[in-house]
């Protein structure tokens, strides 16, 4: 990490994935000097992250298909390392009246935070699993689907023998065939959305034709090696002796109970744009309906409601990694245009027709790989649905007749879902979900958990750095 | 359209005040409208520390704590659940010899108070509370001091006051208030209620000063943030609440494991929607300088915190006044009106006695629990 000599105001960039990076390589080649923070060792984000030091598997094995954009990414900002101050291994865990603070490590161990003010900032926050819990799915041997992709790319091993990928979503197929890849049995692929879905988002999906290809790839040669795939499935409960994880139960499309044996489940319906630190920034958001999520309000460019605050990639709505690309560079260009610098107008026209169909793209995934209507219908109240606090489903339900809360942070306060480590980004899909049908409103009516710093565990021994001289985190 | 509302009393604010002070006028026999902007117990009383400490009062409060404590013992035949209320003892740590001669010289002036106050020197914390960091050198302990749950207790007053026959309007901001010779007409717009009564208590936590300015009573109102944080839960370490002579840190560990802390200030929410430059907003955030110093006072008082990591921090909104005591009683220009709020950062424990000396007040025009340093007049009085 070198030292950051000025002390004036620079642009900064939360996150290091594929729209962080795209964003601060534009601004450094525009002249301009960003800082680019990550708590990740290495530039890659969530989809090009890098195996540890120390581990080299080559990026063709680590990332299939996309191993070039994996390693342009990862090289990107080499050209501009006189540039770009890339503050690695530092979290972000508030924002605050124009500044962030960043928590990181000195050499000897100790967390020290840093206030860093921004002139302007781009949020490239990527996102994580939308998790939606169901009987089971705290014992070992139950991850998210992120998890399993992690436990494969970083550290090279995989989280059974015999598998199980199971809830909706594109990245179902792909990481069932990443695992296949690599000499795990996957003993089915179980998709909540009817297969239906996606003919009724065909269309859409033709927007990015070689994305859909890559997944009717992924589906083809999951069939071609015999793995059973199902669709329009209930997934039921995951049982085995001991806490242990022996089979997943699940009704298929013709409400037949059916049962599938493994050691290992991945489970994921989607992703979730990750949020809280634009919201701390004071952006307006507004429900998605698509996404069944509130989001930042933006503009195609990105821009938020608060001036200078621009959010791109995942974190703004999930489109996937080429859109985060795009997005990261048009919002480092809608940066540049409010500063009154000159950009390429034809390069921003390209960007923007890319992104416009990227969106449509992404609205076709939901309409082939939706939540799951009627989920929150047939949950056991025994079924826990906060880990962190170890909140069940029958402790909301009666919260819910007792207290009559009608919106979330109400409920938070009630029965504590939310309170607890991950501070509602895991449980907090799956809360709402459960107000909304227990309240009879939709989920848009429920409002979202506010956010309170740190966002992510904080160490309790974190000093203030200090003061004087170098504004190095 | 306008609903027509009428009852003995008016009560503005759901907070543990309003709710108690609703709960003791019904069993009193009066009829009870409450107002509540949002959810009863939702501010001040739904996001506090939990501190139900009688321990640090000034002796002129004690009468008013006391006549609390006994209501909280039985807390639940008052509002029908425990709210995880504890009397855990209260711990007052002194950090240097001055601060144990004045926790020696706070022990002597309120000997008389039935607090039960045992001081303990070097020694004896050592001993009885190992946990406890060096900086510590002695403290004072009140065994029936403890804490409760105030996401729990708050709303319960409420709903004790519902079931006991009061009317609690929610979500229903007083937007209005008119005053003819018959009494208080208070309207809420959103609602579309307006009660009148000749009885209107201002319950309105930190936005009772607005709410009095607003009939021309106003009162010494200011705002503050008191600024909490939470850790993952740990190993049960600590039984006592904590607190520090002379400020800083306070803390306890809550039935989870977390540890609870608080300590220095937030700040009003940049986003609240203030509906006038001059309202207090409804949410408060925790200031980031003032957290990291909460920080160091909690792993320097605790060395099991060393380790561990704070999962969130929080903060609240809060009335305070010029002498940092609570306003309690009759307006000094309207007859009928009665105020109770400054609670300047203490209101939970005395919340349910100030019900009741509410209560009293309204009907038996005294209150047999000495309220006099509590005065709404007390401000203005000519020197
Ligand atoms: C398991 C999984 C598999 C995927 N597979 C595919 C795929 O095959 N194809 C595809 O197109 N998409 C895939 N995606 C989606 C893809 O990862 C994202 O679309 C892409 O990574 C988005 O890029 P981004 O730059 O927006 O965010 P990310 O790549 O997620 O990067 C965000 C970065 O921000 C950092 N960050 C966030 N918050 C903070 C903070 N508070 N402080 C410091 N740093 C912070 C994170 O550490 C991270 O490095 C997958 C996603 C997941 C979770
Ligand atoms: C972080 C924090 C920690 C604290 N720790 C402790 C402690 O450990 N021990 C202790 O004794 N005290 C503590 N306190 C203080 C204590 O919480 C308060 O003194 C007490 O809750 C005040 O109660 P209240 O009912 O007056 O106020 P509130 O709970 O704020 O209630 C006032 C109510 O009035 C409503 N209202 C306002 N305007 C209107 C309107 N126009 N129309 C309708 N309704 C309206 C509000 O919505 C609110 O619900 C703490 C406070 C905070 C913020």
């Amino acid at each position: 990490m070198t030292a950051a000599a000025t002390t004036s105001l620079r642009p900064v960039i939360v996150g290091a994935g594929p729209a962080g990076v795209r964003a601060a390589v534009t601004l450094a080649a525009a002249g301009l000097n960003p800082v680019l923070v990550d708590e990740a060792a290495r530039p890659g984000g969530q989809i090009y992250r890098q195996p540890p030091a120390g581990l080299t598997r080559p990026p063709e094995a680590l990332y299939g298909f996309e191993a070039a954009k994996a390693r342009a990414i990862h090289t990107a900002l080499a050209p501009y390392a006189g540039q770009i101050d890339h503050y690695t291994e530092t979290l972000v865990w508030n924002i605050e009246h124009g500044a962030l603070d960043l928590m990181n490590r000195d050499a000897s161990g100790q967390p020290v935070s840093t206030v860093l003010p921004y002139d302007s900032l781009i949020l490239a926050t990527g996102a994580t699993d939308r998790i939606l819990p169901l009987p089971g799915w705290t014992r070992p041997g139950v991850y998210t689907l992120g998890g399993a992709q992690i436990a494969l790319k970083a550290q090279g091993c995989g989280i059974g023998k015999r598998v199980v990928f199971a809830g909706t979503g594109p990245l179902l197929y792909l990481i069932a065939y990443q695992y296949a890849k690599a000499g795990a049995t996957v003993a089915a692929v179980l998709d909540t959305a009817p297969f239906v879905n996606r003919i009724h988002a065909l269309p859409g999906l033709l927007a990015c034709p070689d994305t859909l290809l890559k997944g009717l790839y992924y589906t083809a040669w999951l069939s071609l090696h015999d793995v059973p795939l199902h669709s329009g499935v209930t997934l039921r409960e995951i049982s085995g002796p001991d806490g242990t994880v022996a089979a997943l139960h699940w009704r298929d499309a013709k409400g037949r109970d059916r049962e599938t044996a493994c050691d290992g489940i991945g489970l994921g319906y989607g992703l979730r744009s990750e949020t809280q630190l634009a919201d701390l920034a004071g952006c307006r958001f507004a429900f998605n309906d698509l996404h069944r999520v509130w989001l930042p309000e933006r503009d195609d460019a990105g821009r938020t409601s608060v001036a200078g605050v621009y959010v791109a990639g995942d974190g703004a709505g999930i489109a996937g990694a080429d859109a985060a690309e795009a997005a990261g560079e048009r919002a480092a260009l809608a940066l540049l245009q409010d500063r009154g610098l000159p950009v390429d107008p034809t390069r921003v026209t390209a960007l923007d027709r890319r992104l416009a169909r990227f969106r449509r793209f992404s609205s076709a995934l939901w309409t082939a790989f939706p939540v799951p209507a009627g989920w929150a219908h047939d949950l056991p109240d025994s079924m826990t649905l906060c880990r962190c606090e170890e909140i069940t489903v029958g402790t909301l339900r009666q919260t819910v007749r007792t207290d009559t809360p009608t919106e979330l942070n109400r409920l938070k306060a009630l029965s504590r879902i939310g309170m607890g480590r991950c501070q509602g980004r895991m449980c907090g899909v799956a809360a709402a979900e459960v107000l909304a049908h227990e309240t009879g409103r939709p989920v848009s009516a429920i409002a979202r958990l506010r956010p309170q710093p740190p966002i992510k565990p904080l160490p309790a021994a974190t000093l203030p750095a200090p003061v004087s001289g170098e504004d190095t985190p | 359209m306008t609903h027509h509302l009428r009852a003995d009393v008016v009560i503005v604010g759901g907070g543990i005040v309003g709710g108690s002070a609703a709960l003791f006028l019904r069993q009193a026999g009066a009829s009870v409208i409450l107002m509540e902007r949002d959810r009863p117990g939702s501010r001040a009383s739904g996001v506090n520390y939990g501190g139900v400490r009688r321990q640090g009062r000034p002796p002129e409060h004690l009468p008013l704590a006391q006549r609390a404590h006994a209501l909280w013992a039985n807390l639940r035949s008052l509002i029908g659940e425990d709210g995880e209320y504890v009397r855990s003892g209260h711990l007052k740590l002194a950090r240097s010899a001055a601060d144990m001669a004045s926790l020696e010289a706070y022990a002597a002036r309120v000997e008389n108070f039935g607090l039960g106050l045992q001081l303990l020197d070097t020694a004896d914390l050592r001993r009885l509370y190992p946990m406890i960091g060096d900086s510590a050198i002695g403290g004072s302990l009140c065994p029936e001091d403890g804490h409760a749950n105030p996401r729990l207790v708050s709303p319960a007053f409420s709903r004790a006051a519902a079931a006991a026959g009061a009317t609690i309007l929610d979500r229903a901001p007083v937007s209005d208030i008119r005053i003819t010779p018959e009494g208080f007409h208070v309207t809420s717009a959103q609602a579309e209620i307006t009660a009148s009564a000749p009885v209107l208590i201002n319950c309105a936590g930190a936005w009772a000063g607005e709410l009095a300015a607003g009939i021309g009573d106003p009162l010494p109102i200011s705002v503050i943030h008191p600024l909490m944080a939470v850790t993952e839960p740990l190993p049960p370490f600590l039984t006592v609440s904590i607190g520090v002579e002379g400020g800083g840190v306070y803390g306890r560990q809550v039935e989870r494991g977390n540890f609870v802390f608080g300590g220095g200030r937030g700040f009003a929410h940049p986003k609240a929607d203030a509906r006038s430059a001059t309202t207090p907003p409804d949410f408060a955030r925790p200031e980031r300088q003032a957290a990291l110093r909460l920080l160091a006072q909690g792993t320097g008082l605790f060395p099991a915190l060393q380790g561990c990591t704070i999962i969130r921090s929080w903060s609240g909104v809060e009335a305070e006044t010029p002498d940092h005591a609570p306003i309690i009683g009759p307006s000094r220009i309207h007859p009928g009106l009665f105020h109770a709020c400054g609670f300047s950062g203490a209101g939970f424990q005395i919340g349910p006695a100030v019900g009741a000396v509410l209560a009293d007040l309204v009907t038996t025009g005294r209150s047999v629990t000495p309220i006099d340093a509590f005065r709404p007049d007390r401000f203005s009085s000519p020197a």
